[in-house]
């Protein structure tokens, strides 16, 4: 399967999406990134039961923390996918990719070109 | 352990407005524990803060550092050089640790990131309860082990007041009446006839009211 | 222990008691409180005056109790532990006694969250039961609450307490009633009653201890001017209980002020001919004091003894 997806996204792999951390997330933006998600397993299938919930969960404290500092919550966000839905993740992908493009570049980032991560 | 809580970065950042420079400490004390400002917490304040201030053209350095605890003078001592350069410290322990580096470095602006609550526990992981009035005049036995000191908001001591309903306190149906948990812990182990006996109130000078209070220990005492 | 107080000799003759209350205005005028007090005046033998009710800044209670008894009523001062240490209480009732106040009722004191000062600071720096400990001391062994002598001219006051019958843990609450009377309660008023079951239930364990004998219990009766009103404290005021049947006459009810008015002149009959330990009612007409001479009267309570 070939499927099309944004080529500015770079993707970051980690063992358990419950091993993201605040930091990592805040650090991504002030690194540059226009916008990021993160992409969890499907709601009861984390091989260590609540790691994606828990993913969730921080994701939406670091998005109150954009909304609160003025960044914008809104260029991060997090997904349920699982590994067999490449449809899916273009999709997000889109998604993603389309709002960052409304919201413009990474304020931090004034002259730098469009650019997107994903963990 | 002590309960803090983070303040709105918003206030943080108006407090170091003026500066170019902050040196941010964590302590790895209570505030570790109860989530508030352990090494995660000073980075990810530090990180939030230049976000901030970048955006607004402004940018910020920082450096961070956790103690082993702030309140202690000989924990404090080691932050020593990072100190020299900065403009401000932001402090992220209790009043306490503010208090010491604010005494130990005293030409430094110093200002707090937290706000201590109280002291008490966890019930469950990310929710932390009040349970000690620091009133220095332990009467837990007299009260089957509830402070009704704290835990009422009255303070009651010979409780509980017409207020109580269900179980709940009459300030918010969020909020167990410590009387009534009195009630039931005496009443299960048979000692509500406690309970009859008429408490006198407390001698609040050994609290607060008797002006800073000291602790010591001759004994343990160097020189 | 014996006082000047007029309420204390009615009640000690043995006189079904009647007082009622007086909210004082949350301004400096004193002009309807004193109009209240005239309207009352022959049908009750005291009245009390409410303390910063609910939290909610008024014209202070000891002179409101003036204003009272200038217009010819005997003051019942209420003295809550919320927003006086020791010191100011202590100070506040010497001034009350001076200024001829015979009587005190002590309680608790709403907390001031649902006030009008919700930010303020509570003291409890002693609590009700305290309270009533230390006042008769001072009356009988002439000592400050701090054990320091009173040279001279104690207050001797005749010293009230409240018990509501409808908070919770209910089994401790004729207990805790005891505990007052022991700490040296003389009077008591209940908190409004609008169940009457659970209070006969509660007088039954009263009488069951003897409690009625060693103190007076003045039932608290209020008449309900809409169903709203009792739906409001059904849901609302923690430590009271409406039932819903009452609710329900109110809301049938063709003019639910009259209908208000009945039920109150009901229980307060009730009370006084089936309920065995209650030596007299206490009428808490809130911001409706206008209906209390009728309520005394048509529960044939009118006219009220006279004490020399
Ligand atoms: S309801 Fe209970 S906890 Fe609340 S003030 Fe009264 S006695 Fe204290």
């Amino acid at each position: 399967m070939r499927l099309q997806y944004a080529p500015n996204v770079r993707i970051v792999e980690m063992p358990c999406s419950g091993t993201i951390d605040h930091r990592v997330l805040l650090q991504t933006f002030e690194d540059g990134a226009d916008g990021v998600f993160v992409a969890g397993c499907m709601e009861g299938d984390c091989h260590f039961l609540k790691g994606n919930f828990r993913a969730k969960k921080r994701v939406h404290q670091v998005k109150k923390i954009l909304d609160e500092i003025g960044f914008g919550g809104d260029r991060l966000d997090f997904f349920n996918l699982s590994a067999a839905q490449g449809q899916r993740f273009a999709e997000i992908v889109k998604i993603m990719t389309d709002r960052v493009m409304e919201l413009g570049p990474n304020p931090l980032n004034k002259s730098a070109k469009k650019e997107g991560g994903a963990a | 352990m002590i309960i803090a809580q983070q303040k709105p970065v918003k206030d943080v950042a108006a407090m170091i407005s003026n500066c170019k420079k902050v040196l941010l400490v964590g302590c790895a004390g209570c505030v570790t524990v109860c989530l508030a400002g352990g090494e995660k917490e000073t980075e990810v304040m530090a990180s939030s803060l230049r976000i901030m201030r970048k955006m607004e053209d402004n940018p910020l350095e920082t450096v961070t550092y956790t103690a082993t605890r702030q309140c202690d003078p000989e924990y404090v001592d080691m932050l020593g050089n990072m100190v020299q350069d900065v403009d401000a410290i932001v402090s992220l322990a209790c009043g306490v640790g503010v208090q010491y580096l604010a005494e130990r470095f005293n030409d430094k602006w110093v200002v707090p990131a937290l706000d201590t609550k109280f002291i008490g526990g966890s019930t469950v992981h990310g929710n932390w309860e009040e349970k000690c009035g620091l009133c220095g005049d332990c009467i837990l036995h007299r009260t089957g082990g509830i402070c009704p000191i704290i835990r009422c908001s009255k303070s009651i001591l010979n409780g509980p007041c017409g207020g109580s309903q269900y179980g709940k306190c009459e300030i918010s149906k969020d909020v167990d009446c410590a009387w009534q948990l009195i009630y039931d812990r005496m009443s299960a182990l048979g000692k509500l006839d406690k309970l009859m006996e008429f408490q006198p109130p407390k001698d609040w000078s050994k609290s607060r009211d008797g002006g800073p209070r000291k602790a010591v220990r001759e004994d343990v005492m160097i020189d | 222990m014996k006082t000047e107080s007029k309420l204390q000799k009615i009640l000690d003759n043995g006189q079904f008691a009647v007082t009622a209350e007086i909210g004082p205005p949350k301004h400096s005028s004193a002009e309807g409180i004193r109009h209240h007090a005239e309207m009352m005046r022959d049908y009750v033998d005291a009245t009390n005056i409410t303390d910063n009710q609910t939290a909610i800044v008024r014209l202070s209670s000891i002179a409101a109790g003036v204003h009272v008894q200038s217009c010819g009523i005997e003051p019942i001062v209420q003295m809550t532990c919320r927003d006086r240490n020791r010191i100011a209480m202590q100070s506040d009732l010497l001034g009350a006694y001076s200024l001829g106040m015979r009587n005190v009722l002590c309680l608790s004191g709403d907390h001031q969250k649902f006030g009008n000062h919700p930010t303020s600071k509570n003291v409890y720096d002693i609590d009700s039961m305290q309270l009533i400990y230390y006042l008769r001391r001072m009356r009988d062994e002439k000592l400050f609450f701090s054990g320091e002598e009173i040279k001279e001219h104690e207050p001797r006051f005749f010293i009230g307490a409240v018990a509501n019958p409808f908070a919770d843990p209910f089994e401790f609450r004729v207990a805790r009633l005891e505990k007052k009377v022991e700490a040296g309660a003389q009077f008591i008023q209940t908190q409004c009653i609008f169940d009457m079951e659970r209070f006969e239930r509660f007088m039954e364990m009263v009488r069951e201890r003897g409690i009625h004998e060693r103190v007076h219990i003045l039932a608290g009766v209020t008449p309900m001017k809409s169903w709203r009103a009792a739906k409001y404290i059904q849901n609302n005021v923690s430590g009271m209980i409406v039932p819903d049947e009452l609710v329900e006459r109110l809301k049938n009810a063709e003019d639910p002020k009259r209908e208000g008015v009945e039920i109150c002149i009901e229980q307060i009959k009730y009370i006084k001919e089936n309920i065995k330990g209650v030596h007299g009612v206490h009428v808490m007409a809130i911001a409706w004091e206008e209906v209390v001479p009728e309520i005394v009267e048509r529960s044939g309570l009118y006219p009220r003894p006279k004490v020399d």
